[in-house]
């Protein structure tokens, strides 16, 4: 741990979050709030079917539209119109064939939104529709319709085995095999800001861009290369996101608002989704079939698992090959297992597209092996509470995928902590107070997970760090703020280390002219990885200072009998002060600014099956641990589920900031008891069902429980921070917590989810039978 | 195009405007009040809510047309300038914001709540505030700055 962050001046738990006084003013300026005069309006138009062949795009009545300016089709695309950070197969517009409803096909420039709005209605389409493959096993038959007829692997985009002992074979030897096919849905973000940007072409032929994203320079990189383009052409500004969660990690808006500003020449355009918009085109969380089988002994000890992990990734790749290679990773959870088989699946379907969410495959590994463990403690006739605890990974272990569990104590601490628990210790007097034709039961769930992106890609960060003239200071956060409160807490670490209050500090949002690439907003990676780069750029800029202002103090005043406090460097002994802003008068530009390059620790160790596999970032080194109980309350009646008590007790390693921290962990939580209890994101054959917030139903504030959360602090020795990360970690819990709950309270594990009152009305209805 | 006459955030306002503008739009994009956020369009989570006579009021579902006479407080004009509503200052100490995009609207909710209720229960908070939706809290801090909002109001001399 450092020096300075412990005997910091600004204690991490009351630092206050730096933009929450202009967003509770209206005052900050999101990507969407950007106008400007002689605005013209840029929108798409969506495919609407969701497998065709595209003959031609009729455009002409949409150009007779008064007001339109423009409509751009396939042809109009400068460059290779490719996007996709694995594999880039995704077009900007539509070439020759549509592959799910969502798929953009025209760009339309015009002078107002109701011009651009008529514009796009005027378009029609010349298509021949083609079967289409609407199920991931199904699309994996053979002879089932192609997605894309170029990709060596037809319909499956990626497939990781792992395999440790005698795999699946062993649980033959088993006397207790539990054994379960789980039904996950398709879960939206639902961020209030919906994907949207601002663009321009200005007279030095700079592109400028400002939009709500989560990855400003690897989105530079992917416009460019779409419309072949210089991506020093390119300036992107990534202002505070109005929520993201992995929605917008990679390119949305971006090359189309590009297409747009490179055809009108100085005019300010802007690009905004409606929900409907953002509901049929925005990427997903992945549905997945989870097939788990888990052995054990007579004792209780787990001997065997074999699971196979399907995911619809939708028509593109867009991160779902590493969506399924992080599920791999997790897919037998923290326990030690000696036979294990495991097999996950991204798997190209005509459905809307599976992309990054917060916990990136994770939630659907957990959730299947969670609610396996359960089934396997019911034929056990054990506490799964108890189960957990005795096949818990000690630190000599690996996990079931064969990857060193660093700190995996901690999740010990945390499975104690629950045992201890008024909630768990007490369920049974709880339970027993129901009321009539209700069922009361407490369910739980252990967590682990996987911070950064692997062995092959570099973790790393490029944090810039600015003394100013006046003696203050300028903090660059060169990772998107999509509302995790990252920003401040760079402020915070800098602040710590220098020993200034927060006023002293200007915060500057990540602008591709200003700062060096360091990474997505994205895995649980952003504050661990630049707050520890920010940190070592404050830790030069320290010592800058306190030379500087030795050597202001004479010759015989040593920088470290000098310590700062605010707005100044102070010497005890001497009773002598330089204020801060003399210092600065002294140093060069050059020497007021830090920089610093920090790389996040990674592990070789396993050696990923193959190459592929490491480059979807298998495995990983740090992980953060949680366990998770759910009260709830079902009504026999109307099947409704209600959570009426929430614990969740995380070690994410030493806390910087308690506040942001329960900020991260309640608000995932939420996330995931909706995906627990209602949010179904409906697209049979293809075309939703629910493209709006009033079909589709998000937690509202009646919705959600208390919560209370518990912080374990085991010394992480991983980086200088002593963190890990925190913002994932908390969405893998509840789904299999609450579904382990109904379980329980119905007499019978229902397999499909979200736990909808039908779904748990036939549960109740089929006690005893297979549901 | 219609001539309009309202009170926006304390000020005497008089314009011309389209007959089927609505109120959003006029507030973000013609008066440059883009703390006025619009998440859905449809009335469904009451990201652009804006107080009208002091009562909560979706900008999205409302025309500009309808302020004609009215007294209008957007999240601008919630506090006086430089300072902070008391519900405000509870939002930033309580950590109550996260995105924030949900915040204006929240904020506004919460303040005429209060204004009729001056110290409601938790549940009587989370009803008043089932209209507003916030994907990234959870609620709790939210409510939790309401009710100290509230003590801090009760406060007051």
């Amino acid at each position: 741990m450092s020096d300075h962050i412990s005997a910091g001046h600004a204690p991490g738990r009351t630092f206050p979050r730096q933009d929450a006084p202009s967003k509770a003013l209206g005052a900050e300026k999101y990507a969407v709030d950007h106008y400007g005069e002689g605005l013209l309006w840029a929108g798409v138009k969506r495919a609407g079917v969701p497998h065709a062949k595209l003959r031609s795009v009729r455009v002409e009545a949409a150009r007779r539209e008064p007001g339109v300016l423009a409509v751009l089709t396939a042809g109009d695309v400068p460059g290779p119109n490719r996007q996709g950070v694995v594999r880039d197969d995704q077009p900007v517009l539509v070439e020759d064939k549509i592959r799910h409803c969502g798929d953009g096909v025209a760009l339309v420039v015009a002078e107002s939104r109701e011009a651009l709005a008529r514009g796009l209605a005027a378009i029609s389409l010349d298509i021949t529709e083609l079967p289409g493959v609407f199920d991931p096993e199904e699309a994996l038959a053979p002879g089932a319709p192609l997605l894309h007829e170029d990709h060596p692997g037809g319909n499956l985009l990626l497939e990781g085995r792992l395999q440790k002992g005698r795999g699946a074979a062993a649980l033959a030897d088993c006397p207790f095999v539990a054994e379960a096919v789980w039904e996950l849905p398709r879960q939206e973000h639902a961020y209030l800001e919906t994907e949207n940007g601002w663009a321009r072409l200005d007279e030095s032929g700079a592109i400028q861009v400002i939009v709500s994203t989560q990855t400003p320079h690897r989105d530079r990189l992917e416009v460019a290369r779409a419309l072949a383009l210089d991506p020093a052409r390119i300036h992107l500004r990534a202002p505070y996101c109005g929520g993201a969660f992995g929605g917008k990690d990679g390119v949305t808006v971006q090359s189309l608002l590009v297409l747009a500003a490179m055809a009108f020449p100085g005019r300010p355009i802007k690009m905004w989704w409606s929900r409907e918009e953002s509901m049929i085109a925005g990427a997903k969380r992945h549905p997945a079939r989870l097939h788990y089988r888990l052995g054990a002994d007579r004792e209780g000890r787990l001997k065997a698992l074999a699971a196979r992990l399907v995911y619809d990734t939708g028509p593109y790749d867009h991160l779902g090959g590493v969506v399924a290679a992080l599920g791999l990773e997790h897919a037998g959870g923290p326990y030690r297992i000696p036979h294990v088989e495991l097999l996950s699946q991204a798997v190209y379907t005509n459905n809307p597209i599976g992309g990054p969410f917060r916990g990136f495959g994770v939630p659907q590994a957990l959730a299947g092996m969670e609610l396996t463990m359960d089934l396997l403690a019911g034929k056990l006739g054990m506490d799964p509470l108890e189960l957990r605890q005795r096949n818990l990974a000690g630190p000599a272990d690996a996990s079931p995928a064969g990857v060193k569990l660093a700190g995996v104590e901690g999740l010990r601490g945390c499975l104690d902590a629950l045992a201890g628990h008024d909630l768990w210790r007490k369920r049974a007097a709880w339970q027993s107070q129901a009321g009539p034709h209700k069922r009361r039961a407490v369910g739980l769930s252990a967590l682990l997970h996987a911070m950064g992106y692997g062995p092959v890609i570099p973790d790393e960060a490029r944090a810039r760090l600015v003394m100013l003239a006046d003696g203050r200071f300028r903090v660059y956060s060169g990772v998107v703020d999509m509302g995790q409160g990252n920003a401040s807490t760079f402020v915070q670490i800098a602040a710590e280390v220098l020993e200034q209050p927060a006023h002293c500090f200007e915060l500057r949002q990540p602008d591709t002219d200003e700062v060096m690439s360091s990474g997505s907003s994205s895995a649980s990676r952003t504050t661990y990885t630049y707050g520890n780069a920010i940190l070592a750029a404050a830790q030069i800029l320290r010592a800058r200072i306190l030379r500087e202002a030795a050597a202001i103090l004479g010759p015989r005043v040593k920088p470290g009998d000098l310590r700062l406090a605010p707005g100044e460097a102070v010497h005890p002994g001497l009773d002598a002060k330089v204020p801060l802003r003399q210092v600065a008068e002294r140093l060069s530009v050059e020497r007021r600014e830090a920089e610093y390059h920090y790389v996040a620790p990674t592990t070789q160790e396993p050696k990923a099956p193959d190459q592929t596999l490491a480059l979807h970032g298998f495995p990983h080194a740090v992980y953060s641990y949680a366990a998770h109980l759910a009260a709830v309350e079902v009504d026999e009646l109307t099947g409704k589920v209600e959570v009426l008590g929430y614990v969740a007790v995380s070690d994410c390693g030493r806390v910087l900031n308690a506040q942001l921290l329960e900020q991260q962990m309640q608000g995932a939580i939420i996330q995931g008891l909706g995906y627990a209890l209602f949010e179904d994101f409906a697209a049979p054959r293809g075309r939703s069902l629910t493209p709006d917030l009033a079909t589709y139903i998000i937690p509202s504030s009646l919705d959600a429980p208390a919560m209370e959360n518990i912080f374990l602090q085991s010394k992480d020795a991983s980086s200088p921070l002593g963190m890990r990360g925190a913002g994932e970690i908390g969405i893998n819990g509840p789904l299999p917590a609450i579904g382990n709950a109904v379980a329980r309270a119905c007499g019978i594990a229902p397999r499909r989810f979200p736990l909808t009152p039908e779904r748990v009305l036939t549960a109740l209805g089929q006690l005893g039978d297979r549901p | 195009m219609i001539r309009l006459t309202f009170s926006l955030n304390g000020r005497p306002v008089r314009l011309r405007t389209a007959a089927d503008k609505r109120l959003v739009d006029l507030l973000r994009q013609d008066l440059g009040l883009t703390g006025t956020k619009e998440a859905c369009g449809a009335g469904e989570c009451g990201a652009c809510t804006v107080l009208m006579d002091g009562e909560p009021r979706l900008s999205c579902l409302t025309l500009a047309a309808q302020a004609e006479g009215r007294e209008l407080t957007t999240i601008e004009g919630l506090a006086p300038a430089g300072e902070l509503h008391p519900v405000q200052r509870a939002f930033v100490e309580r950590g109550a914001v996260q995105c924030g995009f949900c915040t204006p609207g929240m904020a506004l909710s919460a303040a005429a709540l209060l204004a009729r209720n001056p110290s409601p229960s938790a549940q009587e908070t989370r009803q008043a505030l089932a209209g507003n939706l916030c994907r990234c809290t959870g609620y709790q801090k939210i409510v939790e700055a309401i009710q100290a909002a509230a003590a801090a109001l009760e406060a007051e001399p």
